[in-house]
C-alpha cells in the first residue's frame, strides 16, 4: 500500500487539486516550499524546538487504569494531546504552517474553524510569530463556542462570522478560500485539517504525525510491544491521521476511526461520511462526501462542532477503500455518556470531539482480551465545551 | 472541433464586433423564467449565453451569485432539469449555450452520462471553475467521446507562463480570462493589467479571449472590448434579475439593457 500521495497529490483515486485557476500557482508554490522545508534540517530543528518548548511535547501516554478496570477488557492508554498548549492537537499543525508562512515571506494568515480549537491555535501562533490573522467561523459555531471566539480575539486575531449556507465549518472553509483567492499574493491559508487540495492533506499529516511517532516510542518503552488497536475521532481527520500514519505499515495494529453519528445514522442527521457519503469533490479535494443525488452537499449534524463537516480527508477515503482503517460512528448521546465516564473515572474532561473516540473505546475494550493494548487519542480537552453542556442540561452558570 | 461557439466568434470577427456573453443563474427565480430570459437576452443582442448550474458550495463566487444559487436550489433546480430546459430552448434558438457548473454536480450525474445528455440537449460549452487542466483528463476524454460539449478553461492574473500554455492547449471555443485576483462580482480596478495579460495570451494563441469577473457596466464593457474578443457580464445582470423579475416590463427591460451593452461592442464606424 502506498503511503504517500503521488506527484499529482493523489491517494489512489482520492485527493488532487480541484481549485480555481487563480489559486493554482499558490498551491504549487506551497507544495514547493513545503517539500523544501521537509528536507531542510534547520526547518525541522526549529519545528521540533517549537513543539518542545512552546507546545509542551512530548505529550504523555497515560495508562487509564480505572477506565480499564471499569470496562474489563483491553488495557487502555490515552495519548494526552489535550495537554498541548491551547488544549488540543491542532497546535502541532499551526506551528508547522506558521514556520512555513515565514519561510514563504507572507505576513498574513487566514483560517477556518469549527469548534474554535484550530482558530485558537492559529491565533496563538500568529501572535507568537507576529503574523496578522483572520479567522472565519460559521455564526452557528460562534454561538456554540463563544468562549473560543473570545480567546481568539484576546490573542489579537480578527474573527469573521460566516452567515452563508449552514453557518458551520463547511461555510467557513468556503469563505476562507474566497479570501485566499482574493489575497493570494500576501496571504497563506492556514488550513486546519488533512483536507483541501494537495499539498495540504500530506503536509498536515506530516506535521501531526509527531503524535503517532511519540506514541510508538512510548508504548514500546512502557510495554515492549506495539498496541493491538488504535482509536481516534475523525472530523476532517488530522488527529486520527497523526496517530495512525506512523503505524500504517504495522499491519497487525488495527485502527478505528470514529465519525460523528449525530442523532443516529438512520435519522440522516449526522456527519458519518463513510456511512452515508460517496466520492465527490468539495473544497479542493476528491473524497467521501455527504451529498444528495444531485451532488448538493448535505447538511450535517453533530453535537461536536469539530466533527460537523460533510467531507473527510482524502487519505482516510483511501485507507477506507483499501480496508486498512475501519470506520465507525458514535451518536451524540453515546459521546455525551462517554464524556461523563472519562471525567468521573479518570479526572479528565475530554473535548466533545474526543468523547466520540471514548464512546468507541467503551464498546470495543470489553470485547478485547486483558492482555491486549488499546491506545486512544485524547485529541483535546473539554474546557471549551463546559458552557454548552451546562446549557444542554439546563444548568445556569 | 468545429462548433457553434467557434463559428459565432468567427462571424463576429468578420463583422468587427466583440462578443457579448451574459451569465445568468439557471432556475433563478425559476427555470421557466430562465427559458424566457435566454430568448430576451438573444433578442437584445447577446452572442453566447452562460447558464450557471447552482451548487451548494460555490467557492469561486461572490455573494451575488452565491445567493442566486441558493434561490435556484430553493426553486428545485437540478442539473437534469437544466438540461431539459436547454432542450426546450434549443427548439427556439441556436445561440451558443455554455454551462458553468462545479465539478461535483457533474460527478454526481456521472461524467459520461452528463456529456452524452448535454450534447443531446444542445449544450455547446462547459466551464468548470474548480477543475484546472491538471484534473481535467476524465472530463476531457468524456467530452471527446461524446462529441461535446467543449471545455472552456480559465486563466487568471496569477497564472504563470507554463500554466498559460497548458490552458491554451486544452481549451476550446475561447479562453476565459479572469480579470481580477478574486471571486465573481468583485470590483475591477486595474484595466491596464487586464489589457497586458490578454495581449500576452493573444500573441501566443489564435483562440478568442473573453474577459469576465468584475465587469458591471457598459463603460467597463467598452473599455475591455478595446482589446478582448468578448465580454462576460455576470453578477451585475444576476443582481438586476433578482431585483426586477416581478416587474411587468421585466423581460423587455432586460432586452433593452442587453442591447445597450451590445451597442458598445459594435465596430466604431457602425455605431449610430
Amino acid at each position: 500500500m502506498a503511503t504517500s500521495p503521488d506527484t499529482h497529490g493523489r491517494f489512489g483515486q482520492f485527493g488532487g487539486m480541484y481549485v480555481p485557476e487563480t489559486l493554482m500557482p499558490a498551491i504549487h508554490e506551497l507544495e514547493k516550499a513545503y517539500l523544501a522545508a521537509k528536507r531542510s534540517r534547520p526547518f525541522q530543528q526549529e519545528f521540533h524546538d517549537c513543539l518542545k518548548h512552546f507546545v509542551g511535547r512530548p505529550t504523555p501516554l497515560f495508562f487509564a487504569e480505572r477506565l480499564t478496570k471499569t470496562l474489563g477488557g483491553a488495557k487502555i492508554y490515552l495519548k494526552r494531546e489535550d495537554l498541548c498548549h491551547t488544549g488540543a492537537h491542532k497546535i502541532n499543525n499551526t506551528v508547522g504552517q506558521a514556520l512555513l508562512t515565514r519561510r514563504m515571506k507572507k505576513k498574513r494568515v487566514i483560517a477556518e474553524t469549527g469548534a474554535g480549537q484550530h482558530g485558537v491555535a492559529v491565533a496563538t501562533v500568529a501572535a507568537m510569530f507576529g503574523l496578522e490573522a483572520e479567522i472565519y467561523m460559521g455564526t452557528e459555531d460562534m454561538e456554540r463556542q463563544a468562549l473560543n471566539v473570545f480567546r481568539m480575539r484576546l490573542l489579537g486575531s480578527k474573527v469573521t462570522g460566516v452567515n452563508a449556507g449552514s453557518r458551520t465549518l463547511k461555510d467557513a472553509i468556503s469563505e476562507a478560500m474566497r479570501d485566499w483567492t482574493t489575497n493570494v499574493g500576501t496571504t497563506h491559508y492556514l488550513l486546519g485539517s488533512v483536507l483541501g487540495a494537495h499539498p495540504y492533506p500530506m503536509m498536515i499529516r506530516d506535521f501531526q504525525s509527531v503524535i503517532g511517532r511519540e506514541t510508538r516510542k512510548q508504548i514500546l518503552a512502557l510495554e515492549g510491544r506495539l498496541p493491538h488497536c488504535l482509536v481516534a475521532c475523525v472530523g476532517g481527520g488530522s488527529n486520527s491521521m497523526g496517530l495512525f500514519y506512523p503505524f500504517v505499515k504495522d499491519t497487525k495494529v488495527q485502527m478505528v476511526g470514529v465519525e460523528a453519528g449525530g442523532y443516529g445514522i438512520g435519522s440522516g442527521k449526522h456527519a458519518a461520511r463513510f456511512s452515508g457519503g460517496k466520492p465527490g469533490v468539495l473544497h479542493g479535494t476528491m473524497t467521501y462526501l455527504l451529498q444528495d443525488e444531485d451532488g448538493q452537499v448535505s447538511p450535517t449534524h453533530s453535537v461536536s462542532a469539530g466533527l460537523d463537516y460533510p467531507a473527510v480527508g482524502p487519505e482516510h477515503s483511501y485507507y477506507h477503500d483499501a480496508g486498512r482503517i475501519r470506520y465507525t460512528s458514535a451518536t451524540d448521546a453515546e459521546a455525551l455518556e462517554a464524556f461523563d465516564l472519562l471525567a468521573q473515572k479518570e479526572g479528565i474532561i475530554p473535548a466533545l470531539e474526543s468523547a466520540h473516540a471514548v464512546a468507541e473505546v467503551v464498546k470495543l475494550a470489553p470485547t478485547m482480551k486483558k492482555s491486549q493494548i488499546l491506545i486512544m487519542n485524547l485529541s483535546g480537552r473539554g474546557d471549551k465545551d463546559v458552557q454548552q453542556l451546562a446549557k444542554m442540561r439546563g444548568i445556569p452558570l | 472541433m468545429s462548433n457553434r461557439i467557434q463559428s459565432t466568434f468567427e462571424k463576429l470577427h468578420t463583422k468587427g464586433e466583440k462578443a457579448l456573453i451574459p451569465y445568468i443563474m439557471a432556475g433563478d427565480p425559476t427555470l421557466a423564467m430562465t427559458e424566457s430570459l435566454v430568448l430576451a437576452l438573444e433578442q437584445g443582442g447577446a452572442d453566447l449565453i452562460e447558464l450557471g448550474v447552482p451548487f451548494s458550495d460555490p467557492i469561486a463566487d461572490g455573494p451575488v451569485i452565491q445567493q442566486a444559487a441558493e434561490r435556484a436550489l430553493r426553486s428545485g433546480t437540478t442539473l437534469k432539469k437544466i438540461l431539459a430546459t436547454v432542450t426546450n430552448i434549443r427548439r427556439k434558438t441556436s445561440i451558443p449555450l455554455i454551462l458553468m457548473a462545479y465539478y461535483n454536480s457533474i460527478m454526481a450525474m456521472g461524467i459520461e452520462a452528463f456529456c452524452a445528455q448535454a450534447v443531446q440537449a444542445g449544450v455547446d460549452g462547459l466551464i468548470v471553475p474548480d477543475l484546472p487542466p491538471e484534473e481535467s483528463d476524465l472530463l476531457y476524454e468524456a467530452t471527446q467521446a461524446a462529441g461535446g460539449p467543449v471545455i472552456i478553461f480559465l486563466l487568471a492574473p496569477t497564472s504563470t507562463a507554463e500554466r498559460r500554455r497548458a490552458v491554451m492547449k486544452r481549451t476550446h471555443g475561447f479562453i476565459y480570462y479572469v480579470s481580477l485576483t478574486g471571486i465573481t462580482g468583485a470590483k475591477l480596478t486595474d484595466l491596464s493589467q487586464v489589457r497586458q495579460s490578454v495581449e500576452v495570451i493573444q500573441r501566443a494563441s489564435r483562440k478568442p479571449v473573453a474577459v469576465g469577473f468584475g465587469i458591471a457596466s457598459a463603460d467597463q464593457a467598452r473599455d475591455v472590448a478595446q482589446f478582448a474578443d468578448g465580454v462576460i457580464i455576470g453578477s451585475a445582470l444576476v443582481r438586476k434579475i433578482f431585483e426586477h423579475h416581478s416587474a411587468s416590463t421585466f423581460l423587455s427591460d432586460i432586452q433593452r439593457t442587453t442591447h445597450q451593452l451590445k451597442s458598445v461592442l459594435l465596430p466604431v464606424t457602425a455605431t449610430p
